[in-house]
């Protein structure tokens, strides 16, 4: 949620990802650097490089080397004791580099294959037409509460085997951990809160262990060994907070460019087949999320002096608008034919979620444009986004016949 | 036309698999991989060039004849 914050100088040296209007439309903001100063820094908030070329913020995300993936909060989230961390390797694979990475990872991966995808799409499918129903008659909704952020955490709920009743307990602790993550009492205590929770939950399912995600992950072994329940824990809150906020931010973006942009709507209704180009360019021209990377060690990165401990902002939003990748890159295709857009990232941290994430789209525009084919912004409406982490509307009144 | 996926460069994305189930197949890891030998279809040939097209990390490759 866009707060105020002292008026950006000059982007290419003091920019500032919180910033209302960056928030609102970065979109003029990374064509202009992209011309002027492709890897622009600020020193709000440390010492931060945001880049904004494709070429760029590729060629960071493959060089694991000086770009260590121990810190991935855009904005720095509230540290407990640093001593003896709540979490010491964070939320893994995401927060760690090779070997841990490589494990954690191909642990959580099969949950989130093609295969094991499709077979969430039917109760996918059920959620979204069972929320359209509950407002389809009044001829108005909030796109993004009464529909986008309904959708994924509940999928989510149902992998971990956790209850789907606490949803919105679940929507605001992952809200307070990455859209507020600059107000650290907020931040702190939702981390916390989300702990705790899991840390019962390990409990239950050591006794009552079930079929679930958490379940297995307890069962498993890696090199003879039971798994560390601190990575247990770090894992589990990782679906949660990665599976929840992105997502339904994708669905939001998604629904306000189609209640924006009458052609694209009708031509996606008249033309179902298109859908699955139709999501992967509203992955591209949308895409919600920003990692960071810490540097590892002092690099001259293209003219860059970038020093150890200095973060970088892998603007994969950025990339995916950059012209040199993309023809008309700030227009929206639908069927876009040359699409290599990496809105799930690139690289060894690909996002582990990502055939979810697309399901989940896709059938979430699917069942609305079969009920709601025709929709537009409601008159006056005043729309909020969120933005740093992850970028999507928070509010979006729309209104149908 | 014959195309491969190279194991070490490809992630996991899956954008080929989504795109031409036809070509490709993904194991529980995301790994891709090109269904038989290889050799692609006459019918399939321009869907095997949008996979191609839309690889994030140019992970597949047209193999010369």
């Amino acid at each position: 949620m866009a707060r105020r914050t002292a008026p950006v100088r000059d982007w290419s040296e003091d920019f500032d990802v919180l910033d209302a209007g960056y928030i609102e439309d970065p979109f003029t903001i990374w064509d202009e650097l992209r011309q002027t100063c492709p890897i622009a820094h600020s020193n709000r908030r440390g010492s931060n490089w945001l880049p904004t070329r494709y070429e760029d913020v590729t060629a960071m995300a493959h060089d694991i080397e000086h770009f260590s993936s121990v810190e991935v909060g855009v904005i720095p989230v509230a540290v407990d004791d640093p001593e003896e961390p709540l979490l010491p390797y964070g939320l893994p694979p995401i927060s760690v580099d090779p070997p841990i990475h490589t494990w954690t990872r191909r642990l959580l991966l099969p949950w989130f294959s093609h295969r094991r995808v499709e077979s969430y799409e039917a109760m996918t499918r059920g959620l979204c037409s069972q929320l359209i129903e509950s407002f389809a008659d009044s001829g108005h909704a909030d796109a993004a509460e009464n529909y986008a952020q309904q959708i994924p955490v509940r999928v989510i709920a149902q992998i971990l085997g956790v209850s789907a009743d606490l949803s919105d307990t679940f929507t605001g602790w992952v809200r307070d951990v990455l859209e507020f993550a600059d107000d650290r009492e907020r931040n702190f205590s939702a981390v916390e809160a989300l702990f705790n929770y899991f840390v019962a939950e390990i409990a239950h399912r050591r006794q009552n262990p079930g079929s679930d995600l958490l379940s297995e992950l307890l069962q498993t072994e890696v090199e003879g060994a039971e798994i560390e329940e601190s990575v247990v824990l770090g894992m589990a809150a990782l679906v949660l907070i990665a599976g929840v906020d992105t997502t339904w931010s994708a669905i939001g973006s998604s629904l306000w460019h189609l209640a924006t942009h009458e052609d694209d709507r009708k031509r996606l209704v008249a033309e179902p087949e298109l859908m699955p180009l139709a999501v992967e360019e509203l992955l591209r021209a949308y895409s919600p999320v920003t990692m960071a990377r810490l540097v590892t060690s002092d690099i001259e990165f293209k003219g860059c002096p970038m020093k150890a401990g200095d973060k970088l902002l892998m603007n994969f939003p950025a990339a995916n608008r950059d012209p040199a990748v993309f023809e008309d890159a700030d227009k929206v295709v639908l069927d876009r034919q040359h699409n290599r857009h990496v809105a799930f990232g690139s690289g060894i941290h690909r996002c582990a979620g990502s055939n979810l994430a697309r399901m989940e789209l896709r059938v979430a525009l699917e069942e609305w444009l079969k009920r709601i084919p025709e929709f537009r912004l409601a008159e006056g409406a005043e729309l909020t986004w969120a933005g740093g982490q992850v970028r999507g509307p928070r509010v979006l009144p729309v209104v149908f016949p | 036309m014959r195309i491969r996926v190279d194991p070490d460069r490809c992630q996991g994305h899956a954008r080929c698999f989504a795109l031409v189930p036809e070509l490709f197949s993904v194991d529980d890891y995301g790994l891709s991989s090109v269904v038989g030998d290889g050799a692609v279809p006459f019918e399939l040939e321009e869907k095997a060039r949008l996979a191609i097209a839309n690889c994030p990390e140019y992970a597949i490759e047209e193999l010369a004849d």
